[in-house]
């Protein structure tokens, strides 16, 4: 299938009080496509998210949608609708007059009327909620009724403002699959925004991961987990252990003291790196001359799984284990070629990845000590 | 058991100053100048029908003109930055800090045919207008006297409208008007509905706007009612039997407006 691009963001800069909220934006989104907008708050997710429904004005740049300039366009003329933060119901208007709002306002009929609104609350399974009063109505059921009158205007791309924050887990997860069930439905360009990444991986085709309203990666939820380009990305999407290293030669990469085989390759001659290694790749092995060793500082049981803290030269790695440790034992820690991720230094390097919980201890990281280790 | 207890004195407050002084009006209402029960009170109401009329009519005048020059207000003061907010409804309240008395006198040094807009007016070259003691003058007064009572309610409304809702309406392709009209308007409907209130009743019962500003021939239920107690037609009976009837049509008015909100927005009217 041709991929269409339907919203495309051009050099949109954005500021504040004269904050910089947006610099130098682009963004192109894919027609049909299930695209999240990820990133600590404050990093500019929702702000993009209002200038495509045309809430929040560009200082400069320009909005395209299906190859149309819509830079100037109010927002109830952008085929675009957007589901709030707080759903935003109207509190003066029941179930079904808040469905039929967007179909009034655009002077459909009143039979049309009937028939949509009734397939958009079979749809959200709200049959018989017609009457309802919204303002008596649970979290999840206003939530579906801002679904119900968002798709009722069957807008080409359906804007989603961190729409689950206010849900419990339970319903959150319940949510996060009907939502997904309904764009594969209808096939209408879901724009998500959210702040939590289990969310973002689940749900989306591709993830823009955000950062001081700059895109630090934009791909698949598989390639920003496995492949994350910055210590930025890799910290914040799941935990990493990031490690300063050094790229010796295609394939060989030297931390902690030791030189290691990895699959990564295209990096200068002894190239400063940041090494990411995810506490799930890392196998506990009894410590020996060939591996890595460090001592267990902490044991949290998670549930599935416990997480430990190993203390290796003074760099604490996080360690996700189904075997049982004690604290203060000493451990080796066997890692993969193929779990081992390199990145370039970016402007991150250093500010994560290290599960220390005293900043002074922060510093012994930055000096690996040199050795002969090799792991195989 | 603590809430019954902390509502003791505040029942007694209600019975001693709202009970027995309602009672006590049914009771003259319903007795001679001897003390036995009669309808002839009631009957002698009948005759003031024209002042009831007329009260009623400059009371809604003036509450017309209160909402469609008080809601713009109302909605421009919601509208502005929080700091600029407070000030103007300030200047709001401000005359209301001044002397209801020396406010309407202030009005008829305006409004007199020698006063200072007739004689602005000569100064200019245009002619004279009478003014005081006609029933434009009585309805300024009234207008004057209670917009704040419409304007504050319907302001603390409108600023608890969450701009999100707004943003929701334009975001369906509702343009300015029909966000207004299908979204705004009827969400400030509660304070619609005290604000017309808290003008409308306070309107109709006057008495001092209009014997200092209509004259002698505007006449309203207020003066009649004054007439019965402090006047040269002392008729405490009468009065009694002309404030029922005026309790019963305000009852009957607001009961109207309250349908209005029935079906409307359950965030209950805010009373300022």
């Amino acid at each position: 299938m041709e991929k269409v691009s339907i919203v495309n963001l051009q050099n949109i800069a954005v500021s504040f009080d004269g904050e910089a909220v947006l610099k130098d934006f682009n963004l192109s989104i894919d027609d049909g496509e299930f695209v999240t907008l990820l990133g600590p708050s404050g990093c500019g997710k929702t702000t993009t998210l209002r200038i495509i429904g045309g809430f929040v004005r560009p200082d400069s740049g320009d909005v395209f949608f299906n190859g149309r300039k819509i830079t100037d366009l109010p927002p109830h003329k952008r085929s675009v609708n957007t589901i709030f933060q707080k759903y935003a119901l109207f509190p003066h208007l029941n179930v079904y007059d808040n469905v039929a709002f967007g179909m009034r306002v655009h002077k459909k009929s009143e039979r049309e009327i009937r028939a949509k609104v009734g397939e958009m609350l079979d749809m959200v399974n709200l049959k018989g909620f017609e009457n309802r009063n919204v303002n008596l109505l649970s979290g999840g059921q206003q939530q579906r009724v801002a679904i119900a009158r968002a798709l009722a205007n069957e807008p080409k791309v359906l804007l989603l403002d961190e729409p689950l924050g206010a849900l419990d887990l339970k319903l959150r997860k319940d949510m996060q699959v009907e939502l997904k069930k309904i764009q594969q439905q209808t096939g209408i360009t879901f724009l998500f925004v959210t702040h939590d990444q289990e969310e973002a991986l689940s749900m989306s085709d591709e993830v823009v991961v955000m950062d001081r309203g700059a895109i630090q990666q934009i791909g698949t939820p598989l390639d920003i987990y496995n492949e994350p380009k910055n210590a930025f990305v890799a910290d914040f999407i799941g935990e990493s252990n990031i490690i300063d290293g050094i790229m010796r030669e295609d394939f060989l990469a030297e931390f902690s003291g030791r030189k290691f085989r990895c699959v990564d390759k295209g990096f200068q001659p002894n190239e400063p790196i940041d090494v990411v290694i995810r506490p799930e790749d890392v196998d506990l092995v009894p410590p020996d001359e060939e591996h890595l060793t460090g001592v267990v500082q902490n044991v949290n049981f998670k549930g599935v799984f416990y997480e430990i803290i190993v203390d290796v030269q003074g760099f604490k790695w996080m360690v996700q284990t189904t075997d049982c440790e004690k604290t203060g034992e000493r451990i080796g820690l066997s890692i993969q070629p193929d779990e081992i991720h390199i990145m370039h230094k970016s402007e991150y390097s250093g500010t994560f990845g290290d599960y220390s919980t005293f900043s002074d201890e922060m510093d012994e990281d930055s000096s690996p000590l040199p050795g002969n280790g090799e792991e195989a | 058991m603590k809430s019954k207890s902390a509502s003791l004195p505040y029942l007694v407050w209600m019975v001693i100053f709202i009970i027995v002084p309602t009672a006590l009006v049914f009771v003259f209402a319903f007795t001679d100048k001897s003390g036995r029960f009669t309808l002839q009170n009631l009957q002698g109401v009948g005759q003031y029908s024209n002042v009831f009329l007329r009260s009623i009519w400059l009371g809604a005048l003036a509450t017309v003109i209160s909402l469609v020059l008080g809601y713009p207000l109302a909605y421009i003061i919601s509208k502005a930055r929080a700091s600029r907010q407070n000030v103007l409804i300030m200047l709001v309240m401000l005359p209301m800090w001044m002397n209801f008395l020396l406010r309407t006198y202030a009005w008829m040094t305006l409004l007199e045919d020698s006063g200072i807009i007739n004689h602005v007016l000569n100064l200019l070259g245009l002619p004279s207008v009478h003014m005081i003691n006609t029933q434009g003058a009585v309805v300024l007064g009234m207008v004057y006297n209670y917009i704040p009572y419409m304007i504050l309610p319907l302001y603390s409304v409108l600023t608890k409208i969450d701009r999100s809702v707004v943003e929701a309406a334009q975001d369906l392709g509702a343009d300015s008007r029909k966000v207004f009209l299908r979204v705004t308007f009827p969400m400030s409907m509660p304070g619609v509905i005290s604000g017309v209130t808290m003008v409308f009743v306070p309107a109709v019962s006057t008495f001092i706007i209009s014997k200092m500003l209509g004259g002698g021939s505007n006449l309203l239920i207020g003066d009649l009612i004054d007439m019965q107690f402090l006047g040269s037609a002392y008729n405490p009976n009468l009065g009694s039997a002309i404030s029922l009837v005026l309790m019963v049509l305000i009852l009957i008015c607001m009961g109207i407006m309250n349908q209005f909100d029935e079906n409307g927005a359950t965030e209950g009217g805010v009373m300022v």
